[in-house]
């Protein structure tokens, strides 16, 4: 289980580090089949219900199959294939990730004078993947890469809440997995709407609707 | 209990159905009948026949009773409404995305989509366990994305986008909330809701149930559309169809305050929890109201500025909660009042966006002669909005600034009232530069808008806030008073 919870956090690493946008969709669809086999190691050998088996199926097919050959298609339909100039480059994002991942770390322990916790290198991965994905959300332009940053604070989330050990009924389970399902799934259509009006997936570049008042002219000028 | 789940599948089933009609008459008529089928079964439900349910998974008490009320009064409104509009808006066919096929026919979506979003608002409002509540209030996010990219437009996209992305990261964050709850035991509770977890009191612990409530502060909050999370209001709000932004201003930002109170219901038990969620909400609360009234002044889109109107009032909910005592039955009512005035009025801005194709002041003018009733409703709206008496807006206003002032809290008070007064100024300039002054050089055919379904529902949502602001009938009192007394208030 510790095992799964590194690969998880190394997979973020490369993940703030990548450039190709291929490759960072391919290392979200690891991260769901390490994150489809979680459940299984929680329950314990022995213990692998139908439940836990049921999770581990709809998760592997829902993140690691169906949703990255969606966005695939939309990234081969867009033509792009780089994140071009992040707001924070690809080195200095894997040092913000050590820091993330450092504070991930110091929350935890403070977190383990106040209760048990079953499994805390499971729980530092989960912090860490959440503040990735808050990071990828906050610092990227495009607007698949934010889809994948939503994707990657949603499985934190997921890891959180397993290592939290905090178990609702799998009926509960399968519907979060169903709405995040779908909230990504209707992100990527907009991934081809986006892409059809505006000519590039640009998120930075969404500046129609302002209260503040911005130079459009002249940041078109600029992105030209 | 049939019926609270009858609520909810009903509208998945007839939405689901609505994609596959292609006769654009009968599917009107079926999201008709389903309104009001849903409002018959939602008055059914409250009337009392039931008792109070408890279950695991569904229940109803009075707060579940006020929104499930306001959410089907509110879409039967905005579905009638929708029929003209509908027709204003002729259906186009857009490019099939290669590889999906999806039905392309817009209004099929818009109707199938406004079924998916109401069962979707009453599971959330209905949903007791907080796992399944969670479910049901990102549910909403998902159906109520597709309404916002109604007009296909560019700018339409973008705020589809935003809306998307804040609220998905707002409400995953809530979801963390949820499983910090779920470590406030050590037991295993056999109920995973507010009355389940209340049982517990003595033995929850404070701290983790201290950083929960933040999680589903900031989660739900940017839901609700709380400052500084708001951002995707003014967007979604001003670009969707205007019987879609009726639902989501008037009846979406309740569910999502629901959700944070309910574990406001939980705090409530537990003595050191809840002076901290009260600061908390204050906080937020008066932050909202601050940023309201600062973009609301010289704000040269009226949609827009009915939005961040929503954000005021939003603030104002918050902070009546957070004042605690008869200042929360207050902020119920408030929460009754701001839905039926703030639904007319977005309705009636689709009637004068229909006849002047423009969301700028500017090109607004002398609204009462080329729209004689739409512009007295207009008018009237103003009046109740900014809480002039004898709107019932009026009441609770003035209830939340008496407990601040009885309680103490000067500052409150004071910035409460200072803040008000800017809405009320930028709303002033606003409104009457729209009304009066003469009329433009363009010619505008008032009629396009005032056809007798598009001014019925806002003549209906008016007069019952000027009526409970006159006089308030005892059952809405009672379930008014009963929602004070769940989340730790005294009667009004």
């Amino acid at each position: 289980m510790n095992g799964i919870a590194t690969l998880l956090a190394i997979s973020c690493l490369l993940l703030l580090g990548s450039s190709r946008l291929l490759v960072s969709i391919r290392m979200v669809a690891f991260q769901g089949v390490l994150l489809g086999l979680l459940p299984l190691f929680v329950a314990g050998s022995g213990h692998i219900g139908a439940a836990a088996l049921i999770l581990t199926i709809t998760n592997i097919g829902l993140k690691s199959i169906l949703l990255p050959w969606l966005l695939t298609r939309a990234l081969f339909e867009s033509g792009a294939r780089r994140e071009i100039e992040p707001f924070i480059g690809f080195g200095a994002s894997i040092m913000a990730g050590v820091v993330l991942l450092a504070i991930s770390g110091y929350i935890v322990n403070r977190l383990q004078s106040t209760a048990e916790i079953s499994s805390s290198i499971t729980l530092i991965a989960g912090f860490f993947m959440v503040f990735s994905g808050l990071f990828l959300l906050i610092t990227r332009r495009k607007a698949l890469t934010q889809t994948l940053g939503f994707l990657v604070l949603e499985n934190g989330v997921f890891t959180t809440g397993l290592s939290l050990g905090s178990e609702f009924s799998v009926y509960v389970e399968l519907g979060i997995l169903l709405d995040v399902f779908v909230g990504i799934f209707l992100m990527g259509i907009m991934l081809f709407h986006i892409d059809r009006e505006f000519d590039h997936l640009d998120v930075d570049r969404f500046n129609e609707l302002s209260d503040l008042t911005v130079d459009v002219a002249s940041n078109e000028e600029a992105s030209e | 209990m049939i019926t609270a789940y009858a609520l909810i599948i009903l509208p998945v089933i007839t939405g689901v159905i609505s994609l596959f009609i292609s006769s654009e008459r009968v599917r009107r008529n079926l999201l008709m009948i389903v309104a009001f089928v849903h409002l018959f079964m939602s008055i059914l439900l409250c009337n009392g026949s039931v008792g109070e349910l408890n279950g695991i998974w569904l229940g109803l008490d009075a707060l579940s009773r006020l929104f499930l009320i306001i959410t089907s009064l509110l879409f039967t409104g905005s579905a009638i409404y929708s029929m003209v509009y509908l027709d204003k808006h002729p259906h186009f066919n857009g490019p099939a995305i290669a590889g999906l096929h999806m039905p392309a026919n817009s209004n099929a979506i818009f109707a199938a989509c406004m079924q998916l979003f109401l069962s979707a608002m009453s599971l959330a409002i209905l949903s007791t366990h907080f796992g399944l509540q969670w479910i049901g209030i990102e549910a909403t996010t998902l159906a109520s994305t597709p309404l916002i990219y109604y007009h296909r437009s560019r700018r339409s996209l973008e705020a589809a986008w935003k809306y998307m992305i804040l609220c998905s990261v707002g409400i995953a964050l809530a979801l963390m909330g949820v499983f910090f709850l779920a470590m406030t035991t050590s037991s295993h509770v056999q109920h995973f809701t507010p009355a389940g977890l209340s049982l517990f009191s003595g033995y929850l612990k404070v701290e983790w149930l201290k950083v929960a409530f933040i999680f589903f502060l900031v989660g739900y909050g940017a839901k609700m559309g709380l400052a500084p999370m708001h951002n995707w209001l003014p967007d979604a709000h001003s670009e969707a169809p205007s019987p879609v932004s009726a639902m989501l201003s008037g009846a979406l930002l309740n569910c999502a305050f629901l959700g944070i109170l309910r574990i406001y219901q939980v705090c409530v038990t537990v003595p050191g929890a809840m002076v901290f969620a009260n600061e908390l909400l204050v906080i937020f609360g008066l932050l909202s109201l601050a940023v309201s009234g600062i973009f609301i002044l010289r704000q040269p889109d009226y949609k827009r500025m009915l939005a961040y109107s929503s954000v005021e009032h939003m603030g104002i909910l918050a902070l009546g909660v957070g004042l605690g005592g008869s200042a929360i039955a207050a902020a119920m009512l408030h929460a009754a009042g701001h839905s039926l005035v703030k639904a007319s009025l977005f309705l009636l801005s689709g009637n004068i966006l229909a006849v002047y194709a423009s969301k700028k002041v500017e090109d607004i003018k002398a609204l009462l002669k080329t729209m004689p009733i739409s512009g007295a409703l207009w008018l009237a709206g103003f009046f109740a909005i900014t809480g002039t008496p004898p709107f019932t807006t009026f009441n609770s206003e003035f209830a939340i600034v008496r407990v601040a002032l009885q309680s103490g809290s000067w500052k409150t008070a004071m910035l409460y009232l200072l803040f008000l007064l800017l809405v009320f100024i930028g709303m002033l300039t606003i409104f009457m530069n729209m009304c009066f002054g003469k009329k433009g050089e363009r010619e505008v055919d008032g009629s396009a808008g005032e056809s007798f379904w598009q001014v019925l529902p806002p003549v209906v949502f008016l007069t019952a806030a000027l009526l409970l602001g006159l006089y308030l009938p005892d059952f809405v009192r009672t379930t008014i008073d009963g929602a004070a007394v769940l989340l730790g208030g005294k009667a009004l």
